[in-house]
């Protein structure tokens, strides 16, 4: 077991070197000249070049990359020139805010969507599988800033329910300390129960939005895999083993159902840490997705580079840690690795 | 003596979008206690609907529109099939085709024996494990405390076709129904898997409906065989009988189409013409007719039932009287 990480992690640093290689020559790809930028309208000529200099970009390419791949290595992911702070802080501070936003929206999605998907296969043409089928279209045609504006425009503004859309906290609420960065899991250390509602409260509606848009595919994937299942020679056996209704459906055809479930639950969660960008922006959510916008609007290399290798490691750790379930779920995996 | 299964006048339709299928018609079928009975017929015929319907596990498209099935004196039919549900696993017990596709992939093979003594009996934990470990020594599986905890994945075909004997018969039914057990074996295995079959039938007193389109194999294992086309049963009778003296044309063209002993391909007849589509409004009578060379207009009124000898009944107006060789 062990072994199988530790080589699936070695597996990934090709991967990584990839990601820092494209990413460094994305951002310099990108238009718009940073030391102009920094130097302001009214900049001159040399004070633009000063800037330059200094942030080392009247170096050639390789020369920066260099420099870039040598402070990496020492843990340093460079300053953001638009905040004064270290990339590496910013990240880590900001982190846990859109975790935080992307976990509660992905269990909010499978608490819905499984039942739903087990339900519309084991009832096919019933109002519950009409019902699915609805939610999905709907789910997937809904682009996630445009729910979030909607449901910010009916529950805060219309009718007054949900809080203003304005970041993780009500501002008279002051932050919990700090143990896990999520808000939920930190008030409740604290017993600080006023901030949990608080943050629960701010925390609803953009994660019904996410939730909503990745609903869709985890439904219909329930729903086909289930189908698929159910129809297999093996549930055939057990129900004519006189099995309880319930054990065929859960023990015998959810859990092999559940693979490909599996599967689409880190594509989806691939596409929530995407899409969190939107939604961070729409609810001010002080999360990377919001940081890394501002950076890019700024030209500011270093913690654009930053977001993406943190993704990057985020989607690596996700990949991972699924195949490892896929173990749990499925003996015929472990003997494969 | 009253028979173990009888199924009297069973009648099955699947209700499709492309209109209704009648999948079996009339169907009278009995086996006693400990007998052994072979449901032959090609592909297509019904064979597997009916034991399908008999466990109660038919497609939830089916619906039956007639007729009766008796378990020991049982109506299984009865309440919606309440009696079937407590019985089902236990009294009767079912073996399917390609048994590495039939058991569940990524559940140990022990644990689905489990699964069904946890179901049917009062045994639990350790006392569970025990049996089911002795479940798979009496399907002659060696090494069975090893194979307890292995995956359908890791055995052969026909050791899986032994671990899903041993789940239907954990609960020592009194009725095993096998559904082509054969198919997706090699030919040696296929052997060891029917003697197994025959050895825990007669070792336990079970009785066995042995569903298959391999007449040879049928030969060798039923005292009585019961012939389907196109969801009749055309004719029952002792198989010796019915090999010697069929009296269905059909029964007489199968015969003729099975190979015995050193057969040359060439001397094997095949059957003209294909089932006839069960979906049309305007089937005969005799199902067979349109592919029959006995046909005459007599064919197009009511089957009869006739009895050619006792115990050996066929659904025909031109029954054979002649033996084939």
């Amino acid at each position: 077991m062990l072994t199988t990480i530790l080589k699936r992690l070695l597996g990934a640093i090709p991967n990584l070197i990839g990601v820092v290689v494209v990413t460094f020559l994305l951002t310099r790809a990108l238009p718009g000249d940073p030391a102009a930028f920094f130097a302001g309208g009214a900049g001159t000529a040399e004070a633009v070049e000063e800037i330059r200099k200094k942030l080392g970009l009247d170096k050639s390419l390789p020369e920066q990359f260099i420099v870039y791949v040598r402070d990496l290595a020492r843990g340093d992911w460079g300053m953001s020139h638009a905040t004064g702070q270290p990339v590496l802080t910013e990240l880590t501070t900001r982190l846990p805010a859109s975790l935080e936003l992307t976990l509660a929206a992905l269990l909010l999605a499978v608490i819905i969507a499984i039942p739903l998907g087990i339900l519309a296969a084991t009832r096919p043409g019933s109002w519950v599988d009409h019902l699915c089928r609805g939610i999905a279209t709907a789910g997937v045609s809904l682009p996630t800033f445009f729910t979030g504006l909607l449901l910010a425009y009916i529950f805060y503004f219309l009718l007054g329910w949900a809080p203003a859309p304005l970041g993780r906290l009500d501002p008279y609420l002051s932050a919990p300390p700090l143990v896990t960065g999520f808000y939920l899991i930190d008030s409740l250390i604290a017993r600080d129960f006023p901030v949990f509602v608080g943050a629960l409260k701010q925390l609803i509606l953009p994660t019904i939005t996410l939730a909503l848009f990745v609903l869709a595919p985890l439904a219909r994937m329930t729903r086909a895999s289930m189908l698929g299942v159910l129809s297999a020679d093996f549930i055939r056996t057990a129900r004519a083993s006189g099995l309880a209704p319930r054990t065929v459906l859960f023990s015998y055809a959810f859990r092999n159902a559940l693979l490909p479930v599996m599967t689409t639950l880190g594509m989806v969660f691939s596409f929530l840490l995407g899409s969190n960008v939107l939604v961070e922006k729409v609810f001010a959510w002080p999360g990377i997705g919001s940081f890394a916008i501002e950076a890019l609007v700024a030209s500011d290399y270093a913690p654009v580079q930053g977001f993406v290798l943190s993704m990057a490691l985020l989607y690596v750790l996700l990949n991972l840690s699924i195949d490892i379930a896929y173990g749990f779920v499925d003996p015929r995996m472990k003997i494969e690795n | 003596m009253s028979a173990l299964l009888e199924i009297d006048k069973l009648s099955l339709e699947f209700r499709t979008r492309s209109g209704i299928v009648r999948a079996l018609e009339n169907v009278s079928l009995q086996l006693p206690e400990g007998g052994s009975l072979g449901l032959v017929g090609e592909s297509g015929s019904g064979k597997s609907v009916l034991s399908f319907a008999v466990l109660g596990i038919q497609d939830a498209a089916a619906t039956i529109t007639g007729g009766t099935i008796r378990f020991a004196g049982t109506d299984l039919l009865a309440d919606g099939g309440s009696a079937m549900k407590t019985m089902r696993g236990r009294e009767l017990a079912m073996i399917f085709q390609n048994p590495r596709v039939a058991l569940n992939p990524i559940r140990q093979v022990g644990r689905q024996i489990e699964d069904v003594l946890l179901r049917h009996t009062a045994l639990r934990g350790a006392a569970a494990r025990a049996r089911a470990i002795e479940c798979l020594a009496d399907v002659r599986i060696p090494d069975p405390e090893r194979r307890y905890s292995a995956y359908p994945f890791e055995l052969s075909g026909g050791m899986c076709q032994r671990v899903m004997i041993a789940i239907a018969l954990a609960c020592k039914p009194r009725l095993l129904i096998a559904d082509e057990p054969t198919t997706g074996l090699d030919v040696t295995t296929q052997a060891a898997i029917m003697r197994l079959i025959r050895d825990l039938g007669r070792e336990k007193g079970m009785a066995t409906l042995l569903i298959t389109h391999d007449l040879g194999l049928a030969r060798d294992f039923c005292d009585k065989l019961a012939v389907m086309h196109a969801g009749h049963i055309v004719e029952v009778g002792p198989t010796e009988t019915l090999f010697r003296t069929p009296a269905h044309p059909y029964t007489a063209q199968l015969v003729r189409a099975t190979p015995v002993g050193q057969e040359r391909l060439e001397n094997l007849a095949s059957i003209p013409g294909n089932l006839p589509d069960l979906r049309r409004g305007d089937l005969p009578p005799c199902r067979f007719s349109e592919r029959c060379e006995l046909r005459s207009p007599a064919c197009a009124t009511p089957l009869p039932n006739l009895v050619v000898s006792p115990g050996h009944l066929v659904g025909c107006h031109h029954p054979q009287a002649r033996s084939s060789p």
